[in-house]
């Protein structure tokens, strides 16, 4: 590894820790495991064997690499920059979410792991956990509150016809930060056979780095089709947070780029005033949950509080501790979009490009929208269009009135 | 000699309770326990995401914050606890966040000030000690660690380091309340970790009956139980201190005696 003092693209360092942010913040019992999944996946990791599995799967079974679109409609209509889209809505499953389910479940079966766990929130990662142990058939169980499972049952369907067993959480608020909790408590008790694939950047060490190196296929691909379409480095690069794996994913391979700008883009739900909304780095403060230290959504005795956003994706009261690094050293900034701007995003690129954007993109389609205009002709936004908006058409007809 | 000293260099062994702050009449379910016998309380801090406890402990989080427990209150209930029992040693028990909210020195500011004598942090594990551990020894509170069935030979030490007070052996790799662990287990476990330190080493998760804890108490310093407890206050609420009354009796009758029924 290259550590030369000027690079974004070096951390964190060998505790976990991304400047104060990060770190193993877990019970003694699951310390152990960490540690050796820490050291399986650093050999994973120089293992040409491993990676070359890891592309060909990708290319075969994902679909990558996915293409990097000029949107002309879009563009055209907010006036300023060139807006291209990365499109892993075109992935397998439908999400960038499979391209980390397949990088741990090659890690899960090279330590000898027999059985799958996960969280899920929208049902992405619980769909994409559950496609890789049915390729590979291994047994898995998913956590999901019980909240979701009401409000994503079609993805409750989909993970059932793969043939994992979704156990609904009714613990706490009965959302996503729950069933992360009962992901660890299944994990803490079936530590000899059991591997955790967590669906997002965060988590205990190595889990932000890992999920990062996975996902940042998709900055790797997008910068060299970049180079080659247009013989230069986009001026801005935009995406959604949840947990943040999918702009990291972006990111990461631009950071040491000094032109180029980013942005990522939190839920505000109904609005940063108020308390309902999930927006972890601008509406909250540093904490620790999970495993890592982090920007949380809590109260001023450390009670986490329950985000709100109209994406199930992204109502998560943490963020992956990457991004608490990125944002205090001013690498990148970060904005929210509300719930009524997202819907706003979601169907202007309906009308301008023919694609069905899922919600969560939908929230950096709306932030382009603001920021694009002001920005001259000649420069390029390249935005992760993260996921398709197939499981998310019931809710989008609910708020705006429609019966199906 | 600290108040955690004194109690483990007892002939016979101590009998460790857990219940959580703000779940019921705090003060009165603490009375029942230690005028029933309990050696050692920990006080459980609520947290909205119990991580490593099972549904019991669990519910107890909820319960408390669901009536407005906050911080103050915890510390509020140790502060009447050693101002009513000057002798009787009090653990903090409960995860990093609420924890290091205000900053570690203010945590350990306050748990000194109300006389809190060990603090468990489920979360944080020996690789992130910086977050509380330093702030802590230098209030003259101990910093309690947790090991457990997969903490390996070549770990142990670094568990141990830093450790004092007493070393938590959680005898099932598991979270509270589930399963019990296997007798052998334990006495081997035990075995093995006396080999390895000089700290008294109190045994839990899964002790409910007076019968385990009587043969957990044969072969450690200390036996925890938690989730017995913990369950009669949700199932009993106002009327709890009666029955805790009544099992931690039945406990401390049991772990006290464990080792003269041994030699008789
Ligand atoms: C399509 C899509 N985008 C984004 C997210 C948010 O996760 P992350 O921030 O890790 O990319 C999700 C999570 O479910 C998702 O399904």
């Amino acid at each position: 590894m290259n550590t030369h003092l000027n690079s974004f693209r070096t951390q964190p360092d060998d505790r976990g820790h991304f400047g104060q942010f990060g770190g193993r913040y877990v019970a003694e019992t699951l310390m152990p495991l960490v540690l050796d999944l820490e050291r399986e996946y650093r050999k994973a990791q120089v293992d040409p064997a491993f990676q070359a599995q890891f592309d060909d799967l990708l290319e075969h079974y994902v679909g990558r690499p996915s293409p990097l679109y000029f949107a002309p409609r879009i563009t055209e209509e907010l006036g300023g920059a060139q807006v291209w889209f990365k499109r892993d809505e075109l992935n397998h499953t439908g999400a960038h979410k499979i391209n980390n389910c397949i990088g741990q479940i090659l890690l899960a079966m090279r330590m000898g792991k027999t059985r799958i766990i996960a969280e899920t929130g929208a049902g992405q990662h619980g769909v994409a956990t559950a496609t890789v142990c049915a390729r590979f058939g291994l047994p898995c169980v998913i956590y999901m509150g019980a909240e979701d499972v009401k409000r994503q049952a079609p993805n409750v369907f989909r993970m059932k016809l793969l043939g994992a067993e979704v156990i609904p959480v009714t613990s706490g608020g009965a959302t996503l930060k729950d069933a992360m909790n009962e992901g660890l408590r299944d994990w803490v008790a079936n530590v000899h056979d059991t591997f955790y694939i967590i669906g997002t950047a965060a988590g205990p060490h190595p889990y932000p780095e890992m999920v990062r190196n996975f996902q940042s296929v998709i900055g790797k691909e997008a910068r060299a089709q970049m180079l080659s379409r247009t013989g230069r480095l986009p001026d801005l690069l935009v995406a959604c947070i949840g947990g943040g794996s999918n702009a990291l994913g972006l990111f990461h391979p631009f950071l040491d780029d000094p032109s180029v700008k980013m942005l990522g883009v939190e839920a505000a739900g109904h609005g940063l005033d108020g308390d309902q909304h999930a927006a972890s780095l601008l509406g909250g403060s540093p904490g620790v949950l999970h495993g890592n230290r982090t920007y949380l959504l809590q109260d001023e005795d450390g009670q986490i509080t329950e985000g709100h956003s109209i994406s199930a994706g992204l109502d998560y009261p943490g963020i992956g501790p990457e991004h608490a690094w990125l944002k205090e050293s001013g690498r990148v900034d970060y904005t929210a979009v509300t719930d009524d701007e997202a819907l706003e995003g979601f169907q202007l690129l309906c009308r301008t490009e023919g694609i069905i954007p899922a919600l969560e993109p939908s929230h950096a389609i709306a932030a382009v929208a603001k920021v694009a205009p002001t920005m001259p002709k000649d420069s390029i936004v390249l935005m992760n269009l993260c996921g398709r908006g197939d499981k998310d058409i019931f809710t989008v007809a609910e708020k705006l009135g429609v019966e199906l | 000699m600290t108040r955690l000293s004194t109690t483990f260099a007892a002939p016979r062994p101590s009998l460790v309770c857990f219940i959580t702050a703000g779940d019921g009449d705090t003060a009165a379910n603490l009375d029942a326990l230690v005028e029933a016998g309990a050696d050692v309380i920990e006080l459980g801090m609520p947290f909205t995401d119990p991580m490593a406890d099972g549904p019991a402990i669990q519910s107890a989080n909820l319960r408390s914050l669901g009536a407005g427990t906050t911080t103050a209150d915890v510390l509020r209930y140790a502060t009447e606890f050693r101002a009513r029992y000057p002798d009787v040693p009090l653990v903090l028990m409960g995860y990093a966040n609420p924890m290091v909210r205000r900053g570690p020195e203010w945590f350990a500011e306050a748990a000194a000030a109300a006389g809190v004598d060990g603090v468990i942090c489920v979360d944080i594990p020996p690789e992130e000690d910086d977050a509380l551990g330093p702030a802590l020894r230098a209030k003259g509170i101990a910093p309690i660690r947790l090991a457990t069935p997969t903490t390996d030979a070549a770990r142990l030490p670094q568990v141990l380091a830093g450790s004092e007070g007493f070393l938590y052996y959680v005898s099932v790799a598991g979270i509270t309340g589930k399963q019990q662990a296997v007798q052998a287990s334990i006495e081997e476990a035990v075995a093995r970790l006396k080999q390895s330190t000089d700290l008294p080493i109190a045994v839990g998760f899964g002790v409910r009956t007076p019968e385990q804890a009587a043969a957990i108490a044969k072969v450690a310093d200390g036996v925890v139980v938690g989730s017995a407890l913990v369950e009669i206050c949700g199932e009993y609420g106002a009327a709890a201190p009666a029955k805790l009354r009544e099992l931690t009796a039945a406990l401390a009758q049991a772990v006290h005696s464990a080792r003269q029924e041994q030699v008789a």
